[in-house]
């Protein structure tokens, strides 16, 4: 159990629930998407509440992240862009607080789950084709036709534009998933040879000796980890930026 | 390359849950892929990201942006306030120089005017004191010529009184005047 590497994916119903033959327990991921979710809130409010004109250390960070996302998210889109920065900013806060969670020993990480990462890349996905849609109706398939392009190649790069469409919530999703699910197994196999080789009886004094480099190895990737977990929740802001910039700009 | 770690660990891994006893709800299933979970976690996850969204959109980013925006804006208005100032007091340090500048050429003018003021004045005294001078300089002048004359005029009276004396002495007898004035007109010349 202690050395499973899969283990710390697995669900585990704290609270059953089922309506009408669904199974929608309260489980280990709602709780931490729950302390997610009152993470970022309690951050982002208490930092703030002082409203200092002049911002203390937590205030500063909080503003940080404003601006941080509200850059990402103008120099992708534009200015128009802003009229997404609470879905944008929520997604970025969500996924980082989630990513950065899971970075606790014996906690949940809720992003290593394709069916969460896949839901959120399906609401971005879903509000620039909503979006698109409604703001410039059929003109908004002119994300197929790209200008500048002879009429004569559309047979061409049109099949190629809408695959191109469709794969994005699936490499948003996958992008993401596999990162946090590969980082944690890694991080929990190096893990388990250091407690393997202290227990190793055929290596005698040798045991403990040698798990000095998978814990070494450890540390090591306790580091990348925190920088994949900012990362990943950067890289899935950015696409979200880019792919609402076709929803407002659908000629590109 | 993440991607492709994850793939073979989960391989590697697949195999390791499968030789292991599963535990009550564990179907011998990769977690991840276990489609029993998905209605659970769609659900709290559109509860929590709900949530999530609306508190942002609520309290959060209103409170952040207001801060932001109350600091631009204060930042703005302390600039603007800081070159009114700024302009004040360059307009003051104009003010100034022209005033020093004015103060300067009055200084000096009043320094030209009484300068020649007083030359005026020395010159018009030295003038009176000159004028009087050369009066006495004349005045001197025509006594020592009347003092001279007169010393002139009596030496030839003398001269011939000597005269008349030696020639009476040297021969007996005195000369007349007419030889004797002759004789001392000539000596004296």
């Amino acid at each position: 159990m202690a050395n499973d590497p899969i283990s710390q994916f697995k669900i585990t119903k704290l609270v059953p629930i089922e309506v009408g033959g669904l199974d929608l327990s309260f489980t280990n991921s709602s709780l931490f998407m729950v302390a997610t979710t009152a993470v970022v809130a309690a951050f982002l409010i208490l930092s703030t509440s002082g409203r200092g004109l002049v911002p203390g250390r937590w205030q500063s960070v909080a503003e940080m992240s404003y601006e941080f996302v509200a850059n990402t998210l103008r120099n992708a889109a534009g200015n128009e862009g802003m009229r997404f920065f609470p879905l944008v900013f929520s997604l970025f806060m969500f996924v980082l607080i989630a990513n950065l969670i899971g970075m606790f020993p014996y906690f949940f990480t809720v992003t290593s789950h394709l069916i969460v990462t896949f839901a959120l890349a399906m609401l971005v996905i879903g509000t620039v084709m909503v979006y698109g849609f409604a703001k410039h109706g059929a003109k908004f398939l002119k994300l197929f036709t790209p200008a500048g392009v002879p009429p004569v190649l559309y047979i061409l790069v049109t099949p190629i534009e809408i695959i191109s469409f469709l794969s994005r919530p699936v490499s948003l999703s996958v992008r993401l998933f596999a990162n946090m699910l590969a980082g944690h197994i890694t991080l929990k196999v190096f893990a388990g040879f250091v407690t393997s080789l202290i227990a190793a009886e055929g290596l005698g004094i040798m045991g403990p000796v040698f798990s000095i480099l998978p814990l070494a190895m450890t540390v090591a990737l306790t580091g990348l980890e925190f920088l994949v977990a900012f990362l990943q929740a950067y890289v899935f802001t950015v696409l979200t930026c880019m792919y609402l910039n076709d929803a407002l700009h659908p000629s590109h | 390359m993440a991607t492709t770690g994850a793939e073979t660990q989960h391989d590697s891994s697949t195999h390791a849950v499968i030789e292991i006893p599963a535990d009550e709800h564990s179907v011998g299933t990769f977690p991840p892929f276990d489609g029993a979970t998905y209605a659970s976690q769609l659900l709290w996850l559109a509860i929590t990201f709900g949530v999530l969204y609306w508190i942002m959109t609520r309290v959060a980013l209103p409170r952040l942006s207001g801060i932001l925006e109350d600091r631009r804006d204060r930042i703005a208005g302390d600039i603007a306030e800081a070159n009114r100032l700024n302009d004040e007091s360059n307009a003051a340090i104009a003010a100034y120089e022209q005033a020093l500048a004015e103060a300067r050429n009055n200084a000096h003018k009043i320094a030209l005017d009484t300068r020649e003021k007083l030359k005026a004045d020395i010159d018009r005294r030295r003038a009176e004191t000159e004028k009087g001078l050369s009066e006495k300089l004349a005045q001197a002048e025509a006594r020592i010529a009347e003092v001279k004359a007169a010393a002139l005029g009596n030496v030839s009276e003398i001269a011939r009184d000597t005269t008349s004396e030696l020639v009476e002495a040297l021969i007996g007898k005195a000369p007349t005047a007419t030889e004797l004035n002759k004789a001392v007109d000539t000596a004296m010349k």
